[in-house]
């Protein structure tokens, strides 16, 4: 049997290409000074510098978190370069014309959504290449009900105020390692502003590539929902194939106000490294909502599938009365790949909802864990939350584990967890082909038939999308 | 149709098969009986291919081609069906969808047509009547929360879906009510033609009254002990297996 499995190991990474456009990039290795550059660089205002200066203080204080259960050689940070930028003919792009044409065919092999067809898709898709946001599509239908959909450079520029206000309200630059990390160093993300009572007329996209070999990604992204305002926003990530690890440490911000609701999903397709471990992205990343505003609504939808590391908590802090937090996840670990992986879910307010459905599959050498909190706070009367852990395992030598962490502080609250571990064993995979159905064609139709209560939450074509991505993953020579 | 000669199989280096020969034409009904822990449940899960068995020597052709050069979902598509003693639950997989890709996998290896969704839908509605299963099952989760005799109507209805030449129904009778049981052997009579064959596995006589075998192999301790006609499984339900192990053992191995 095993030897069944150990097909379903060699699949060869679809977008591991690497894109030679001339960068402009500053020497390896982390100071105040190259904080500075980037600062510089970017013509930033001396509050941005200053909140930068005292995270990158705040983090020299502060060592790498190893609780997680994953094991990796720890990242020199002196050898990362901290800056990146494809060098252009213009600094920015009038229209798609101007787009260096290599680069756009890196999107078209990526399958970004750039052109008409993204028009046709009703897609606005803001692409950071390495560090910089190329080009924002858009923009200008959704400037005309208010949103601002831009990079977080332009924000800003353009909206100083706005991202003073609320850029590190939800995950201060003290929070973690890596947030410190990235408040040091962030150089471009997105920023998408939804003003009071505007429900966004289409889903907002954003898809990240790393390119450059020794670079790391830290980009932030803020999104803000005001009173009764709604949207819905798409990530995708990919990154070429290298031989060595890539850091890719993101900060995401959400607010919700009173009533808004924002929901965020992931299709995550890093680079996860060979079929030995070798290479592949470091995925540390920091995600939290914050349901400031009474009846207010977040959701988190993640797909991830790559990564070598994945060291990641979509979280939310359900602040406001009636406020409801979601997070729906899929984790799927090959090879050598580790993920530990989950959410947090903090009940201040009264009556605050909370669910959470997180399915874990392990294949290959992998090591895949689910990591949660439920914290019911000592005023959140009449809290509730629902959690639901399920691992699926392919194969003998894969791993999976489950730690819930349940704290209540409020007698009236109610919280239920449950968790399955199944395997996709002998019996489950001879039940399919005795009726005549192959072997990947069973294991796709398995996974899919696991996963189905995550990927019903996901918008029409990212589900399209993870559907295909999983049973990418797990091709081979089942057989 | 199916010719066994000599089979030998083991599990994680232990015998369970020491020798069977069996010949299954086309439109008789075999039934191989014995006490628990015989080997007969072995044999059926060696023929469809279960991967935890080893085939350690013998030969065994169907239509004429060697079974065991053939994957399992390849023997599946060229006609052999297992109705499983312990149907699998598959969540998050519809019943529905489970059936139209089983069927659409047959078609295509036989050139036929696919049906689309609806047309599965029309003739999958047909199907189930044979069964007398509701149509609720079918928009559920393949087996999920299924009560024993609601998983063996589903594996009479994946038998009518695919239509096999030869049906291996392993331990039909088990988890089923007397009425359930009719209905199911009535089933697969009806879905008997000259061009096809059964083989029934099971432990008690009751299932062959309904489903009429011309051929009784009693099984045990790997080996076929005895062979005979239908009159061997009405002996069997008034003296047990008892009589049978002893006088195989009184007159040889074999």
């Amino acid at each position: 049997m095993n030897s069944t499995f150990t097909g379903v190991t060699s699949q060869e990474y679809k977008y591991g290409f690497v894109t030679d456009i001339e960068a402009d990039s500053v020497a390896p290795g982390l100071s105040e000074d190259v904080i500075r550059f980037i600062s510089a660089k970017k013509g930033e205002p001396d509050w941005l510098l200053d909140f930068r200066l005292k995270a990158y203080r705040h983090w020299l204080t502060m060592t790498e978190p190893d609780w997680a259960k994953v094991a990796y050689p720890k990242p020199d940070f002196q050898k990362i370069v901290y800056y990146s930028a494809p060098k252009a003919k213009a600094p920015k792009y009038a229209s798609m014309d101007e787009v260096d044409p290599e680069l756009k065919r890196t999107f078209e092999k990526l399958g970004v959504p750039l052109n008409e067809q993204a028009a046709l898709a009703g897609v606005a898709v803001d692409v950071v290449f390495d560090s910089v946001s190329v080009t924002t599509t858009y923009k200008e239908k959704l400037k005309a009900v208010g949103i601002i959909f831009c990079s977080f450079s332009e924000a800003v520029r353009e909206h100083p105020d706005l991202v003073k206000k609320y850029l590190g309200s939800v995950v201060p630059y003290s929070d973690n390692f890596y947030a410190a990390l990235n408040s040091a160093v962030f150089t471009d993300g997105s920023f998408v502003f939804i003003p009071k009572g505007v429900a966004c007329p289409m889903d907002l996209s954003t898809y990240f590539r790393i390119n450059n070999k020794e670079s790391g990604q830290f980009e932030r992204t803020l999104i803000v929902a005001e009173e009764g305002a709604s949207v819905s926003y798409l990530e995708g990530c990919t990154a070429p194939q290298f031989d060595t690890n890539q850091l890719h440490a993101a900060v995401v911000e959400l607010v919700a106000l009173d009533q808004a609701s924002i929901k965020y999903s992931t299709v995550q397709n890093w680079y996860a490294g060979d079929k030995d471990g070798v290479g592949g992205i470091f995925n540390f990343v920091t995600k939290r909502g914050l349901c400031k505003g009474r009846a207010s609504h977040i959701s988190w939808t993640q797909v991830e599938t790559g990564s070598a590391i994945t060291w990641k908590y979509p979280s939310c802090i359900l602040l406001g009365d009636d406020s409801i937090g979601e997070f729906y996840s899929v984790a799927l670990t090959n090879h050598k790949q580790q993920a530990d992986t989950g959410t947090k879910m903090v009940h201040i307010g009264r009556n605050t909802k909370s669910t959470i459905i997180s399915k874990g599959i392990s294949a290959g050498d992998s090591s895949n864990s689910y990591r949660g909190l439920v914290k019911v706070q000592p005023k959140a009367e009449g809290a509730r939350n629902f959690s639901q852990c399920d691992s699926m395992l392919i194969g003998q030598t894969c791993s999976a584990s489950t730690f819930p962490y349940i704290e209540v502080q409020n007698r009236s609250a109610r919280v239920e967890h449950e968790a399955t571990t199944s395997k996709i064993g002998e019996e489950q995979l001879l039940y399919f082909q005795q009726r005549g159905i192959p072997a990947e064609e069973a294991i796709s139709m398995i996974i899919n038939g696991f996963c189905k209560d995550v990927f019903r939450e996901l918008p029409m074509e990212f589900a399209v999308e993870a559907t295909k991505l999983l049973s990418l993953k797990l091709e081979g020579s089942v057989g | 149709m199916l010719s066994i000669k000599n089979l030998t199989a083991s599990i994680n280096g232990t015998p369970v098969l020491k020798g069977i020969d069996l010949e299954i034409k086309a439109g008789e009904i075999h039934a191989i009986m014995g006490p628990n822990g015989s080997g007969k449940s072995t044999l059926g899960k060696v023929l469809v291919g279960h991967p935890s068995y080893e085939v350690t020597g013998g030969e065994v052709t169907f239509d004429g081609k060697n079974l065991f050069d053939l994957e399992p979902d390849v023997r599946a598509r060229a006609g052999l069906f297992m109705g499983f003693q312990h149907p699998i639950e598959v969540p998050g997989v519809s019943n529905a969808a489970f059936l139209r890709l089983a069927y659409n996998k047959k078609a295509e290896a036989e050139g036929r047509d696919e049906l689309d969704p609806l047309e599965f839908d029309d003739f999958i509605r047909e199907k189930i009547k044979l069964v007398s299963m509701k149509e609720e099952f079918l928009d559920r989760s393949l087996n999920e929360g299924f009560s024993g005799g609601e998983k063996k109507r589903n594996e009479i209805l994946q038998m009518a879906v695919l239509e096999p030449k030869l049906a291996i129904l392993d331990e039909l009778d088990s988890g089923l009510d007397i009425d359930a049981l009719r209905v199911l052997g009535d089933a697969v009579n009806r879905l008997m033609r000259p061009e096809r064959a059964l083989l029934v596995i099971t432990h008690f006589p009751r299932i062959l009254e309904t489903i009429r075998p011309q051929f009784v192999h009693v099984l045990s301790g790997g080996r076929i002990l005895k062979s005979a006609g239908p009159e061997l499984a009405v002996e069997l339900e008034e003296r047990g297996y008892d009589w049978v192990l002893e006088e195989a053992a009184a007159g040889g191995s074999r």
